[in-house]
């Protein structure tokens, strides 16, 4: 395995019945690396991600995240990454202070040193003074920002983001992006799903994913190049429909 | 552990900090135990009373005219025979007759002791059984009084039969029923409301990618419930005591290990539910009509199982609240120790094993 790839995934296959949700998926993720993971609704995305987070076993393949294995080792794979959803998953009736206490004492922090934590944390964010505040009287931004945080409290090498800005007004979207950036400059990995295209560009690498397979994946920059167009929407738009046609056409051959 | 406990406190936190969550698990039982003890308890009053007398002497006569002259009775004068008791019965205009023997006196006197029956409808259970008591408390004054005066004590055996109701279902049942209604909501519909609300507000996946293991996750959200089903049942059971004044016969410590178990099942059946429900609300249905109209209807609480068709009575054999009502209630009214239970016992330990195996399983699955 190369040193510096913290997520490798070698001929993934993931089957529910007789559907096929991830078929035949080979990728590296490398460490420090801002990674998006694309596609449409019902490619197959959370399948995997399930399967990286160590919520899921595959089928078949080979699949390892920061060097521990997904078979059997999901219990040192969840340790070691962070999570972090559309829904922020913060507890609308807790305060900001007693949210993090939470979170640092299910994954064993001491009291002391997720006080301590918070503290940095919380005065890096600007809202120290309002820590006893509860979740449900903060701005969507805010929330944004601290679930990011807390989703990094117990130091995990990688940090999996399942669209993260859903429904956060664009300046909102910008800033959580320089906090994703300063993230990556620290070292961890940052595995992103969105769908907003514009997004897809801030990514050192993207892969898209239709009908369960890995149609591209490659730099904004190269993948642009490739297929002769401005902007990462239409390069996924060429790749969906191309799919979807190929698709039709095997049907139409039946 | 550390952050077990970290858990069971955040679920205390949102229990806490919820009035509506506070209400249905504090006010809820004691409002309802109120009802019971209270509005289904008929208030005794105007109770039409009639009277078949085969003796027509004077200690008869002294007797009625004692009963009568209790404010709680109103006379329906004098019935002829044994036939006419049914049917005033079913007529439903009287509430109780009294049949005083033929020679009532005369045995009185030569023998010392003489019968009266006192035969009340019973198809409400409660107020026959505080009517029939009521009318033996007369009597037996009367008795009293004409003791006081003879040297030769004297004796009136009353014999009590309850129409349409033999056993007396339902005495004092409302305590253990309430009991059972209570702990089966209580730790049922919270426990799959407060999963599923983990669900809908997306703080489970934080949940499950975290180290925590679901059997974690599971007990560390049922914990709380446990404990709060434990003291709303001790409070009912203090309400019973105090308010109504229902004794505790049998031994506390096995009446508490039975209810443990009892909120254990119901819990486990609250995890089931929350996996099979989508939603907050969709749990609270299922809950609803899963769990109350059953215990309501088939655990012997209001009606009785041997008056319901066959089928259904089969059916009651896998209502937990069934077997736990006959745990209660042994223990409860008569003081019954655990060699008397354990049949029941047994089988609420095998529902409740098997519902924590079939929930877990079920709870682990959705995560595929």
């Amino acid at each position: 395995m190369n040193n510096d790839s913290i997520i490798t995934v070698k001929h993934l296959y993931k089957q529910f019945g007789s559907f096929t949700a991830n078929k035949d998926l080979n990728f590296e993720v490398k460490r420090g690396e801002i990674f998006g993971f694309l596609g449409a609704n019902g490619a197959g995305k959370t399948t995997t991600m399930k399967i990286l987070c160590g919520l899921s076993k595959p089928t078949s393949g080979e699949v390892t995240v920061a060097g521990f294995d997904v078979y059997q080792d999901t219990e040192k794979i969840k340790r070691n990454i962070g999570y972090m959803s559309q829904k922020f998953s913060l507890y609308e009736d807790l305060s900001v202070i007693e949210n993090i206490v939470f979170y640092g004492g299910i994954y064993g922090l001491g009291y002391k040193e997720i006080m301590r934590s918070a503290k940095e944390m919380l005065t890096g964010l600007g809202i120290w003074d309002i820590r006893k505040k509860v979740i449900a009287d903060l701005p969507l931004g805010w929330k944004q920002k601290l679930a990011f945080s807390l989703a990094m409290l117990h130091k995990p090498s990688i940090i999996f983001l399942d669209e993260p800005t859903g429904g956060v007004d664009p300046v909102t979207r910008r800033q959580f992006w320089d906090m994703i950036y300063a993230a990556a400059e620290t070292g961890i990995t940052i595995f992103v799903t969105t769908h907003y295209m514009d997004e897809a560009e801030y990514c050192d690498r993207v892969s898209i994913m239709v009908d369960g397979v890995i149609v591209a994946l490659d730099s904004p920059q190269q993948l642009k190049a490739q297929y002769q167009v401005k902007t990462m929407d239409e390069v996924f738009l060429k790749l969906a429909r191309a799919k979807t046609e190929t698709t039709n056409q095997n049907q139409s051959a039946l | 552990m550390k952050s077990f406990l970290g858990f069971v406190k955040k679920e205390f936190y949102h229990i806490f900090r919820d009035k509506r969550t506070i209400l249905i698990l504090f006010g809820i039982p004691i409002v309802q135990i109120m009802i019971f003890g209270y509005v289904v308890t008929n208030e005794l009053k105007d109770m039409h009373i009639a009277f078949l007398d085969y003796s027509h002497d004077e200690v008869t006569h002294q007797i009625t005219d004692k009963i009568i002259s209790s404010e709680f009775y109103i006379s329906d004068g004098l019935l002829e025979n044994t036939d006419e008791i049914d049917a005033a019965f079913k007529r439903g205009k009287i509430h109780e007759v009294v049949v005083f023997e033929s020679n009532f006196q005369e045995k009185l006197m030569k023998t010392g002791t003489a019968e009266i029956q006192i035969i009340s409808d019973a198809s409400d259970a409660n107020t026959s059984s505080q009517l029939v008591s009521h009318t033996s408390a007369i009597i037996l004054s009367y008795v009293n009084e004409l003791n006081n005066d003879n040297s030769l004590p004297v004796k009136i055996n009353t014999n009590t039969r309850m129409f349409y109701n033999e056993s007396l279902k339902g005495v004092y049942l409302f305590v253990p029923g309430t009991i059972v209604l209570i702990l089966m909501l209580i730790s049922a519909i919270m426990t799959s409301i407060s999963i599923t609300r983990e669900k809908e507000e997306g703080t489970m996946e934080t949940l499950l990618v975290s180290p925590l293991r679901p059997t974690q996750i599971i007990f560390g959200k049922v914990m709380p419930y446990m404990v709060l089903a434990l003291i709303n049942a001790i409070t009912i059971l203090l309400l019973g005591y105090f308010v109504f004044g229902l004794p505790l016969q049998g031994s506390l410590l096995l009446l508490s290990l039975e209810t443990f178990l009892f909120i254990t099942l119901a819990l486990a059946l609250g995890i089931l539910f929350s996996t099979i429900a989508s939603s907050q609300l969709v749990a609270m249905f299922i809950s609803m009509f899963g769990l109350l109209l059953p215990t309501l209807i088939l655990s012997d609480f209001i009606f009785p199982i041997e008056n319901m068709p066959k089928i259904l009575q089969y059916f009651t054999l896998l209502i937990p609240p069934r077997w736990f009502l006959v745990i209660l209630k042994s223990i409860m009214l008569k003081g019954a120790g655990f060699s008397y239970v354990w049949k029941e016992t047994l089988i609420l330990v095998i529902m409740t094993i098997t519902l924590f195996i079939v929930s877990i399983r079920k709870f682990k699955s959705r995560l595929e």
